[in-house]
Parts: structure tokens; sequence; C-alpha cells
């Protein structure tokens, strides 16, 4: 595995903000390789920086020191290759467009011919589960429903690498169980190589290959957890494994300690 | 039935004030000598005798239409253009914010001889003081708009790179266009009054030309039946207004119903 050269690599990304205080380092040094095919999920106490981050290696932000290369190439704008799937799913999608244009956008402005749009966008929003609801508007799904959307939208975009901020946070227990199968389904249907960032430490571990930890502000890597759980996975047989309540509680036993502060950083 | 019912009550309610304020003019004014308050009767022959005939549509009626609509398209397409430009660009904002509160706080009417010696008293004067009122409320809301947009929806949009022109069209407007459609709607009803206001001087035809005329002549019934006529060309504006806003909102009134559940 390690030998394969990394589809998104960060190097010790540093992320100041002028406060109103002087400088607040929200991100201090994170150093990490996503491989292609990967699926990986970073973790971390709440205020540590975990948007700052996506934002920085979605070149929707300068960092402050450090590098991101996607594919070999230094991400300085929002890269091609990439998708990303925001938190406030009623904010990202265009309350304006219907289901099928939201997903379109993006297509159109690649310069996807018509024909050819239409039959992606019908295809990714049928795979999550939304061929009914092409030409209803976002505000008339559920929570859940337009998360899909934004899911269909990212898929259509067939990136190479999938960047996920914490997007089931707003969403119930139940339909929150389903869209993480989505994206275990959209991971293994599609190729696609997934970044999942999230606070939910169960969610963390159920879903991933590698669980990234991520120290409290200013923040870095604290570890870097391979998730040696089946392939397969289920809500009900994969969360009742012993397996499973060891990786959960290991990583629950490190977020702690970052809340308290005692962690140091991985050698790399 | 019920339906039935529903709508000829709301249609009472329309017409029901109206009727009753007529009535009450023509119950005040029936054996009234009175110079200045004729009653209903004689206004409404007025008006018709007025404003119906084809020389007065020709050349009073259908000129201060086109006035208006002409100025208040221009006003429309210049707040629009100039208000995302600068909506969207900080330090032309930061430039500009200070004079365009200075500029919108003088009243046009002041400006009319000033805008006579500049463009003399043909029709592109007129147009320069319905413009000169009713460009701001646009302006100013496309400029509220446009910096308003929500971060998450421009940063959805970097993120998949949606740029240019397609932005504008499919972003940038659409976000703003709940306050557009709410400063168009302002500019409507001050184009409205300058238009009027602008053929009070030096000019020779026109809806504000005529009741001055009227005024000056003593001819009261034909006077108020022109200030009738503004009234309903007013309410008139104003249901075109309500049916497009209704189709171009129709997302944001959607949405909010399902907000507020």
């Amino acid at each position: 595995m390690a030998e394969r050269t990394p589809l998104l690599s960060v190097r010790e990304l540093k992320k100041t903000y002028q406060g109103a205080s002087g400088p607040v380092e929200a991100v201090g040094s994170i150093t990490f390789d996503v491989r292609p095919g990967e699926l990986v999920c970073i973790v971390g106490p709440s205020g540590c920086g975990k948007t700052t981050l996506l934002k920085c290696l979605s070149g929707l932000l300068t960092p402050t020191a450090g590098a991101v290369t996607l594919d070999g190439a230094p991400v300085t704008t929002p890269p091609k290759k990439m998708a990303l799937v925001f938190q406030e799913y009623g904010r990202s999608l265009y309350p304006w467009l219907t289901v099928r244009d939201n997903v379109a956008l993006p297509l159109k402005a690649r310069g996807m011919p018509k024909a050819e749009r239409r039959a992606v966008v019908e295809q990714a929003v049928a795979e999550v589960g939304l061929g009914h609801a092409l030409d209803t508007y976002p505000w008339q799904l559920s929570g859940g429903m337009q998360q899909r959307v934004a899911i269909a939208r990212a898929v259509a975009y067939q990136p190479e690498i999938l960047v996920m901020d914490e997007p089931f946070a707003a969403v119930d227990a139940q339909t929150r169980a389903d869209l993480e199968d989505l994206v275990r389904r959209v991971w293994r249907d599609l190729g696609v190589t997934v970044l999942f960032v999230t606070h939910d430490i169960d969610e963390s571990v159920y879903l991933g290959e590698r669980v990234l930890m991520l120290s409290s502000s200013p923040t870095f890597v604290q570890e870097d957890l391979a998730i040696d759980l089946p392939d397969e996975r289920d809500q009900l047989t994969t969360r009742a494994m012993p397996r499973f309540t060891e990786l959960r509680t290991h990583v629950y036993e490190q977020i702690q300690r970052a809340k308290r502060g005692a962690a140091t950083p991985v050698p790399h | 039935m019920a339906a039935v019912r529903r709508s000829l009550v709301s249609i009472a309610f329309v017409v029901g004030l109206p009727a009753i304020l007529v009535l009450a003019w023509a119950l005040a004014t029936q054996d009234s000598t009175n110079l200045y308050f004729p009653p209903p009767s004689r206004v409404l022959d007025a008006f018709v005798t007025t404003w119906l005939s084809p020389d007065t549509l020709k050349d009073d009626v259908l000129p201060s239409l086109s006035r208006f609509a002409i100025g208040v398209l221009l006003s429309i397409v210049i707040g629009i253009v100039a208000g995302t430009a600068i909506g969207a660009t900080p330090w032309l904002r930061a430039l500009l914010e200070p004079m365009l509160e200075f500029f919108r706080a003088i009243p046009p009417v002041v400006l009319v001889p000033v805008l006579m010696l500049v463009l003399g008293i043909d029709d592109s004067m007129k147009l320069a003081v319905i413009v000169s009122g009713s460009v701001w409320p646009v302006l100013l809301n496309t400029i509220e708009g446009v910096r308003g947009t929500d971060p998450v929806l421009v940063d959805t949009s970097r993120s998949y790179r949606v740029r240019g022109v397609l932005a504008y069209r499919y972003v940038v407007l659409p976000a703003a266009s709940p306050q557009i459609m709410a400063g168009i709607r302002l500019c409507l009803s001050i184009g409205l009054i300058l238009m009027v206001i602008s053929e009070m001087f030096a000019s020779s035809s026109g809806l504000g030309y005529q009741i001055v005329f009227f005024q000056r002549q003593y001819m009261v019934a034909e006077m108020w039946s022109g200030i009738l006529l503004l009234g309903l060309i007013g309410v008139l504006v104003a249901a075109v207004f309500q049916l497009v806003e209704r189709r171009v909102l129709h997302w944001y009134h959607g949405s909010r119903e399902v907000a507020r559940g």
C-alpha cells in the first residue's frame, strides 16, 4: 500500500488568522497523504480547525505556510479533480435551481455537452436514490435528501477525490446511518478516493480505512490509524464487532488526550 | 361552493373600500357648487372625454407611458449592471459607497433646472429626471444583494469552478434577486412620480403637462380625472409587477413557506 504514490499530499500545512487580539493559529502543522482509492476519515475535537484544513486543501483558502499537492500539481485554486460536500447542505444547494440543474451546473461550467450532461446527471441522481426527485427544488426535500443531492452533484462532477466536511452533522441518526452506507457504496462502486471529515468517532471508524486523529488547536496529526475491519460493512454487524469497539475506544481515548492537550505529534 | 364564496369575499375586500369612498364622495357632493370638489359623475365624464379621445391618447398618454417605461427600464438595467459590479468588487464599493449615499440623498426635482440646461427640454431631459431618482433603489439593493450572497454558496461555486458569465447568471443574480425585486418595486413608484414631475416643467405634452394645464385653466374636473388616471396607472403597474415578481421569485416564496412550516 505505502509504495503507491499519494493522490493528495499535505505537507506542514499551517494557517494563522489575524484575530482582534493578535494572530490566531488555527492549524499548527499538518502533514499527511491520501493514496488513490482510499477512504480516509479525519476526526478531531471540536474547534481543532477541521474546516480550515479542508478549505486550505481544497484551494478555497491560502495557507500561511506549507503545501498541498493533488496528483502531483500544487493546489492554489480549487482543483478540477476535487469535489466538495459541505456540512450546510441547505446553504450549499442553489434554491432557485431544481435538483437536476443543481447537479448540472458544475458540468455546464466545465463545458460538458448537453446530452452527456443530462445522462451523467440522471445517473448520479439515481445513484443516490433520488431519481424521482429530479425536477423538484432542494427546499422541497428533507435534510437527508438535500445532502444526497449534494453527494450526487459531487459524484456527477467525476472527481478523483471527494472531500466531505462533516456532511451528516445536521441530519437525524437514522438518516445518518443511511447516508454513511451511501458513502461506502459510492466509494466502492465508483472507485473514487474519499476524504471524510467528522467529529463523530463511531462514524470515522465505521466508514474509514484509515482514521487521522487531529490534536486540538494548534492542530497537528496526532495519530494515523489503519482500520482493519472487513471491507463489507454493515450498520448492525460491523458496529457489534469487538474489533470495532476496540478501535472506537482507542480513537476516543486519543481524542480525550487531545482535548487535555497532552498529545505529541507523530514523527513523519 | 366554498371556493366560490371565498373568491367572492376576496373580491369584495378589494373593491369594497373604493366603492364606499366613491359613494361617500357622490353623496357629499350631490348638490355641491364647490368649484374644487365636483361630484364623481362630472369627473367620470371628464375622464372619458379628456383621456379616452384618440388625440390625447396619442399626444399625451402614450408619450408619458413610454417615457415612464424607458426611464424605468434604463434605471433597472443601469442599477443591476452597476450594482453587480460594485457589489462584487470590494475596493470599488469602498470607493463609491459614500458618494452614492450623497447622490441618493439629492431630491431629483432640484436637478430639473440643471438637467434642462445640460440636456435641453426634450425627452432626454425627462428620462434623465426619471433615471436620476429611480435608479437608486435598484442600484443600492443590487449592491447589498450581491454583497450578501451566502458565503457557503460562494464557496460551493468556487470549488465547482462555476465562474464568469455562468456564475453571474446562475448564482450571483438569483442570490440577489429578492433584494433586486424589492428595489424595482420602489423604482416603479418613484419613476411614476418623476415622470409626472418631469412633464410639469417646460413641456408641451404628457400627463404632467395636462394636469398642470387643467389646474391653471380652472378645469377642475379634468384635473381630477388626470389624477384618477395616474392612480389607475399606478395600480396597473403594481399588478403587473406582482405577476412578474411571483414568477421570478417563486423559489424564494416557496422556500420561505417551507421554512415557516
